[in-house]
């Protein structure tokens, strides 16, 4: 197993949000996590990530083998967690590049690898954008500031390829993008996150609202997050059950 | 010139610490830069004084009409660092600082200015950024004085401090004394502390706690030193308050 919820509780602020959540991720699979508005899914997102505020109250997360409660949230990131933001958060006076580098090289400096100089991790970093179709020009900018909705999406997306993480949780990365920037985004998503035979284990999170994404990222299992707990599991095909009938109907029956 | 030692009712004093300046008192004279009519003059202060020193560096300036004065300060350095600056401008001359303090442990830094607009339609314009830790004080004295006939002066003040931990103190004091009717004079202060949810994503990302801080705090001081016209003297200043910076992160 790549990642290992079980009984997962916490709270933010003494409230109880998530209540004995268990899911299971194999390395190689995409899974998606759908769920009506105040469900958790966020929330879930943020716990893994080990946000500050995020108390776990209860239950464990295993992250290849190691307890992720047990690290930090930069150490998380380094062991091969990335996080894409439902809200992107805005960085005034820090570029994108300067930023970039910088976390790729302390996540390289944290696994003993040598760091990238100047030259590599322009290449890399241009290599990244194309794919994602977002002009070089944005990277040079400050971080988030003054993006579209969509143009953060994508510049999230940048991030996860230079990073190249092992597991990718993407919270809503699909909202606030045009048909176009969605396929882009998707076909960015599987480019960079597809487990290829031979290479790395990887493995994904989809949190979304929408069918449209998983048209372009198939998802082998699909989750209903209710309440704070995965209250109903299934194959790609309940994906389109909940589009077409609702949560409140799925998850009554 | 008076031999007293200052004490904490006058005001320019009033944040200083006055056991650590016991020690240097009384102080040499002040230096006096006079920029000539239609002059522009540069001048910078990089105070790192040693650890547990004292430093009280004054300032007279006389800018004459016409002529401009740029002044870079970093103020890093001892138990107490003050520096103050006194300045009269010329008619339609211009006077422009830029200064940062950085401080940790139990370091009182300050700068302190007085900037009269003695005749008309001079301008002047103060940016200072501080980042203190600890239980460092850091304080901004700026009084701003236009004469009577100083009609069509324009004068600005920008102060902001960054408080890395909850046990420092930042003080910003602006003072205004205005005898002409058309003037401009604007003034900004503000006291933050790191953004946490900027902390969170750097984190998500990969960056350990000193580097993003380092990072977040370089950008908020980044522009003070970027005016300064040498090169090799702007290197110099933004390497000393980025090795201070990451001293206190
Ligand atoms: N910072 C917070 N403080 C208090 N309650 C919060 C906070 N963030 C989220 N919540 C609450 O947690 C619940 C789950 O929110 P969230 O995880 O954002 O849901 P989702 O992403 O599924 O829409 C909601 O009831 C929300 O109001
Ligand atoms: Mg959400």
């Amino acid at each position: 197993m790549m990642l290992t919820i079980e009984n997962l509780s916490n709270e933010i602020d003494g409230k109880a949000i998530l209540k004995g959540l268990s899911l299971s991720i194999k390395a190689g699979e995409i899974h998606a996590i759908m769920g009506p508005n105040g469900a958790g899914k966020s929330t879930l997102a943020y716990t893994l990530g080990g946000r500050p505020g995020y108390e776990v109250t209860g239950g464990s997360a295993t992250f290849e083998g190691a307890d992720l409660f047990g690290m930090e949230p930069h150490e998380r990131a380094a062991a091969g967690l990335f996080l894409g933001f439902q809200y992107p958060v805005e960085i005034p006076g820090v570029s994108n590049l300067q930023f970039l580098r910088e976390s790729l090289n302390a996540q390289r400096r944290a696994r003993g690898e040598k760091e990238l100089n100047g030259g590599e991790f322009i290449k890399l970093a241009k290599e990244k954008a194309a794919l994602l179709g977002l002009d070089m020009e944005m990277l040079k900018r400050p971080v988030n500031v003054g993006f579209s909705g969509g143009e953060k999406k994508r510049a999230e997306m940048v991030h996860m390829g230079i990073l190249d993480p092992k597991l990718a949780i993407l919270d809503e990365t699909d909202s606030g993008l045009d048909i176009d920037a969605l396929k882009i985004v998707g076909a960015g998503i599987n480019a960079i996150m597809r487990q290829k035979p031979g290479g790395p284990d990887k493995a994904v999170l989809l949190i979304t609202h929408y069918q449209r994404l998983l048209d372009y990222v198939r998802p082998d299992h699909v989750h209903v997050l209710a309440g704070g707990r995965i209250v109903k599991s299934g194959g790609p095909e309940l994906a389109l059950e909940l589009e077409r009938e609702g949560y409140a109907e799925v998850i009554a029956a | 010139m008076t031999l007293a030692l200052p004490t904490r009712r006058q005001e320019e004093w009033r944040y200083s610490d006055l056991d650590a300046l016991a020690a240097i008192w009384p102080v040499p004279a002040p230096t006096r830069i006079d920029v000539a009519a239609g002059d522009i003059a540069h001048h910078h202060l990089l105070q790192d004084a040693g650890e547990g020193a004292a430093a009280v560096h004054d300032y007279v300036i006389d800018i004459a009409d016409g002529g401009r004065c740029d002044f870079h300060v970093l103020n890093i350095g001892g138990k107490f660092g003050r520096v103050t600056l006194t300045v009269t401008l010329g008619k339609g001359a211009h006077f422009e600082l830029n200064g940062a303090i950085i401080g940790g442990g139990d370091q009182v830094l300050e700068i302190i200015s007085s900037v009269t607009h003695a005749q008309p339609d001079a301008t002047s314009g103060q940016t200072i950024r501080s980042i203190l830790g600890g239980h460092a004080t850091g304080s901004y004295l700026g009084s701003i004085n236009v004469a009577r006939d100083a009609q069509r002066t324009d004068a600005f003040q920008s102060v902001k401090a960054m408080l890395l931990d909850r046990t420092t103190t930042a003080n910003a004091k602006p003072e205004l004394e205005i005898y002409a009717d058309d003037v401009k004079c604007a003034h900004g202060a503000t006291v933050g502390e790191l953004d946490k949810a900027a902390l969170f994503y750097m984190a998500s990302r990969g960056m350990d706690p000193a580097t993003a801080k380092t990072l977040l705090l370089q950008a908020f001081v980044a522009g003070v030193f970027g005016a300064v016209p040498d090169e090799a003297l702007r290197e110099r200043f933004e390497g000393a308050a980025l090795a201070r910076l990451e001293a206190l992160v």
